[in-house]
């Protein structure tokens, strides 16, 4: 096809597609940490699958390969449509498409091995951490180069997100990973003690912060009212929520850090930016829904919109519980506990893994020449499914967590501890079978989709929307 | 200027630049550039190959 008519729907193509593919493999090694935390011998005495090497490699694909490769597509997608431009370079986008993947597959290969720099989140050593930043800065070039060549007036607000999101995403990796190898699979941080905790949580939060919440929000930004067909319920209140968000988010980092040697000033700092932070996570929620607003009745009919909509209901709820638990007196019971994993998910499943599924059933078909999904019956099980599993999955981690955390804390009169460890460990052993099964139906979710996806892909033609001419 | 001085200044600053955001964000002058804005994601819908088939959606469903 004619480049200079038509937009660059080949990169958005491959990451989409990749997208499910990573999302089953992310969530599959989710499932079996889950049920080696049920039966620990499910290791097989074998190092590389042990819980402690697993885990970095489940939060790295569902992150970064799944959420990387959803926001991959979706930016690259919404940027051309709402600027009505081709990318400015088809060779520079094929470069992240693949380097992302070569990530990928380096972290899928050294974390098992036990290769890592230890930082949650930003495990993998420094020859990767290099690639990544090419790969990224390359990604910037891309993606800033085509909002300059745009022949739309503005700067759609969904592009604002993904803007902060590639530019902050930037800075806290080259801060963060900065590190003196020693060898060519081991790197030193080239911070000490507590600087290094508060630069790694400074990153680990705004990692949340914009990783997985300004870039999904430029997602919410154009799929909420392209599948609702209206457009945002306030663009001003967008405005305001995008300047207040990523001011505020910098700062919330201590609160992982309640009670450690962080000067405690820090830690107060954290807990009133923490608490600030509801203010602009509601106002983008409440944004998102009302768009609805005289089209409820979409939601009978579209599963889609169920995905985005109750996606969004799921950010109101973890960034409502998120606040509160940065709260010191109640992050004295919930920190450490299982409530975190619980908070967590209900933000990684219910908001970003969902917000995601429904941009992907919303793009496939316009990517493929399709004027829908396979099955629409599908996407509705998929739904269903999907938000049972967040249900279990929370609700057993709340439980599990609030026990946990008063079980430490019970003290006798004598000033002993009332319980030991292993038996509050004995107590939550029913609430880790059932977050097996709810991650295992959210997982079994993925299956159907990419079931879905397949039907609708094969055989059709890769179709490439021609770009107005006239604006 | 000690830091405290620093400190409340830049609080108070930070204050006045997000009132006058929100003060721009609602002014009315800003208001047809704003939904201009807000209908970008449909504004290239009429060219694009499958738009026709989304007008008849759309007229299937009843609005427009």
């Amino acid at each position: 096809m004619d480049s200079q008519t038509t937009y660059n729907y080949k990169v958005v193509r491959q990451f989409a597609i990749m997208t499910v593919v990573w999302g089953i493999v992310g969530m599959l090694v989710g499932v079996i940490i889950a049920a080696q935390l049920v039966w620990p011998q499910l290791s097989f005495d074998l190092p590389w699958l042990t819980y402690s090497r697993l885990r970095p490699l489940h939060t790295n694909a569902v992150i970064f390969a799944f959420g990387g490769s959803a926001l991959f597509a979706t930016s690259y997608y919404v940027v051309q449509r709402t600027c009505q431009v081709r990318l400015i370079s088809d060779k520079l986008a094929a470069f992240t498409f693949w380097g992302w993947t070569v990530v990928i597959l380096l972290a899928a290969i050294t974390l098992p091995l036990g290769i890592t720099s230890g930082k949650e989140y930003a495990e993998l050593e420094w020859p990767i951490d290099i690639l990544i930043t090419v790969v990224w800065v390359v990604y910037a070039i891309v993606f800033f180069g085509t909002i300059v060549k745009r022949r739309t007036p503005h700067i759609y607000v969904a592009n604002w997100f993904f803007g902060a999101f590639i530019l902050t995403v930037a800075v806290l990796h080259i801060i963060n990973s900065a590190a003196l190898p020693v060898s060519l699979f081991k790197s030193y941080s080239v911070y000490s003690g507590t600087i290094d905790a508060m630069v790694q949580w400074w990153y680990g939060h705004n990692a949340v912060g914009f990783f997985l919440t300004a870039g999904f929000l430029g997602i919410m930004y154009y799929f909420v009212p392209k599948q609702a067909g209206r457009p945002v319920y306030s663009y001003r209140l967008s405005v305001v929520h995008f300047w207040s968000l990523i001011s505020v988010y910098m700062w919330a980092g201590p609160h992982h850090l309640h009670y450690t040697a962080l000067p405690d000033w820090t830690q107060s700092l954290g807990v009133a930016f923490s608490i600030l932070l509801l203010a602009p996570s509601w106002g983008g929620m409440i944004n998102g829904i009302m768009t609805l607003s005289g089209a409820w009745h979409k939601l009978r009919t579209d599963p889609i919109l169920k995905f985005l909509i109750v996606s969004l209901s799921f950010y109101g709820m973890s960034t409502f519980e998120g606040p509160m638990m940065a709260i010191k007196t109640v992050n004295a019971l919930s920190h450490y506990t299982e409530w975190t994993i619980g908070h967590v998910h209900s933000g990684a499943l219910g908001w970003v893994a969902m917000v995601t599924i429904g941009s992907i059933y919303a793009l496939i078909p316009q990517l493929f020449g399709k004027k829908e999904m396979y099955s629409i019956k599908l996407i509705d099980t998929h739904f269903w499914v999907a938000t049972i599993g967040v249900v279990l999955y929370i609700v057993s981690m709340w439980i599990a967590g609030v026990m946990q955390g008063l079980m430490w804390r019970a003290i006798n009169s004598d000033g002993t501890l009332t319980y030991s460890f292993v038996e509050s460990l004995e107590r939550i052993y029913p609430y880790y079978i059932v977050r097996l099964v709810g991650g295992a139906l959210f997982f079994s979710g993925m299956l159907i989709m990419a079931y879905n996806v397949w039907k609708t892909v094969a055989g059709s033609e890769a179709a490439d929307d021609t770009i107005p001419q006239t604006a | 200027m000690d830091m405290i001085d620093f400190h409340s200044l830049y609080t108070v600053v930070m204050l006045v630049v997000f009132i006058g955001i929100c003060l721009w964000a609602w002014s009315n002058k800003r208001k047809p550039f704003f939904n201009e804005a807000a209908n970008l994601p449909f504004a290239d819908e009429d060219t694009s190959t499958k738009s026709a088939l989304k007008l008849q959606e759309k007229k299937d469903n009843g609005y427009e």
